[in-house]
């Protein structure tokens, strides 16, 4: 009878062992894909931006210091720590808001089917880069909810699941961007 | 929450399909007791189109009900700001990204359905894609993402095919009673029993009522949950505030809309009729309150 308690036991302890670590590597594996879904978008916002610059280029000569700082920006987002490159996304985002505000005084411009196509594109990058940095934070809260809940937290100090930062947004850029159609 | 209302969600379509399947058994039976054929012979038939119509409705539901609704599908390049919009929300819900058809018609108003979060559809009409803006529109997709991420669209797919089958036995079985039927042959033998006769006529009559009454009420229940989690996806209420307010400020309704699908859509589609209280009879609730709701959020 005692033998089979232990056993019992002993079992229980085993099975224990294995969900939690299994648990912690399943949340650990969403919080490096829901990164690599902002990965994705950031890169396609790098790319997106030369067509637009050229674009605009030939329509506002003269606004080379908005232009020069969008492509000045544009190259963070590919490299850094993920927050350096986030905040890369934010310098951008503000830069765009003006070229997209400066369309207003070019009528060529506004009405430019391939600015207007790149507007879109732009628009929904920044959106999904929004929506994917939303769900990043939320993967990211559930893995560190679990790794520090108990008894899982015993596990994944064992075997060193380290805490996951959240993407943090300076207070100023808090507000959903609006650019006008 | 979220995953408590998925979970929530299985165990009620299944305890759903249960339900269907004993009330077609019983309308079998009842069916069966009038032909005079036996009442054991009709729960058999019965049994025997449950087997083929069960798979058949998983496998067809989809297709059926964007048939009914007049839905045909478009590429990213008939819109292409509507597929950056659902690409979008896609991401948001962590859905993968469904197939996405238009209706033709006036009047604004959308649904979602399919089996599985992997293979849905979301369906717009033109009109809503006209009035609408693009935060209204995000909305309103928010809306449709949070039925198919809760898997109220298998539930409520379901429904409306359950409901169908029932409704057609049923309407055979009130056809056979009120022409006379095979019934005759057996009143003069001494197993009929008057109560008996009676508890079939009732289930027979009672039963497609019955069915439409869970399907609506499923539905209803869905609305609000669907309006919160919209918000939850796209953290703007005031989007969804101004989406159900332009839809609710058509009154000519969809022109393809059937009774069946109606509980699918996101605002009814049969256009205001000045009922503003909740009914019994509503398949959705009334959209001052879904908007007050909103407003407190």
């Amino acid at each position: 009878m005692t033998t089979i308690i232990v056993i019992a036991v002993i079992a229980i302890i085993v099975l224990f062992f294995i969900f939690s670590y299994n648990g912690l590597v399943k949340y650990r594996n969403w919080v490096q894909e829901s990164f690599s879904q902002i990965d994705v978008q950031l890169k396609r916002r790098h790319d997106l931006i030369p067509n637009l610059v050229e674009t605009v280029k030939g329509y506002a000569r003269h606004e080379k210091e908005t232009l020069s700082q969008v492509v000045e920006a544009r190259n963070g987002l590919i490299s850094g720590t993920p927050q350096q490159r986030i905040e890369a996304d934010n310098q951008i985002e503000g830069a765009l808001k003006s070229i997209f505000a400066l369309a207003e005084s070019y009528p060529d411009l506004k009405a430019n089917q391939n600015f207007l196509s790149l507007q879109e594109e732009l628009a929904t990058t920044e959106n999904k880069v929004a929506y994917s940095r939303q769900l990043y934070n939320k993967t990211v809260k559930d893995y560190n909810i679990k790794r520090e809940s108990f008894p899982t937290n015993l596990i994944a100090g064992m075997f060193g699941f380290k805490r996951e930062e959240l993407l943090t947004v300076p207070e100023a850029d808090r507000e959903v961007p609006k650019v006008t159609f | 929450m979220l995953y408590q209302q998925i979970a929530q969600n299985k165990r009620k379509t299944f305890v759903l399909l249960v339900f269907f399947c004993l009330l077609v058994l019983a309308i079998g039976w009842a069916v069966g007791y009038f032909v005079g054929s036996g009442s054991l012979a009709g729960i058999v038939i019965a049994a025997v189109i449950l087997c083929f119509y069960i798979p058949v409705t998983f496998a067809s539901a989809k297709t059926q009900v964007l048939g009914m609704s007049g839905a045909h599908e478009i590429q990213k390049s008939d819109n292409p700001m509507l597929f950056n919009i659902v690409e979008e929300l896609s991401v948001a819900a962590n859905v993968p990204m469904p197939k996405i058809y238009v209706v033709n018609d006036d009047s604004p108003n959308a649904f979602a359905t399919g089996m599985k979060p992997d293979s849905s559809a979301i369906a717009f009409t033109s009109g809503l894609l006209e009035r609408l803006n693009r935060e209204e529109i995000a909305a309103v997709t928010a809306h449709e993402f949070s039925h198919i991420r809760n898997y109220d669209i298998r539930l409520m797919t379901l429904c409306i095919a359950l409901v169908g089958v029932i409704v057609i036995i049923a309407d055979m079985g009130q056809r056979i009673f009120f022409w006379g039927g095979g019934r005759n042959n057996k009143r003069d033998n001494d197993k009929s029993n008057p109560i008996l006769m009676i508890v079939a006529l009732v289930l027979i009559i009672l039963a497609p009522i019955a069915a439409q009454f869970v399907q609506l009420a499923v539905s209803r229940n869905r609305e609000y949950l669907a309006d919160a989690s919209a918000i939850e996806i796209t953290r703007d209420p005031q989007g969804l505030i101004n989406a159900l307010t332009k839809i609710s400020s058509d009154s000519e309704g969809l022109k393809n809309a059937k009774q069946a699908t109606a509980s699918m859509y996101i605002a009814n589609p049969f256009g205001r009729k000045k009922k503003k209280q909740s009914s019994w009879f509503a398949t959705h609730p009334p959209i001052e309150s879904r908007i007050e709701r909103l407003k407190a959020m």
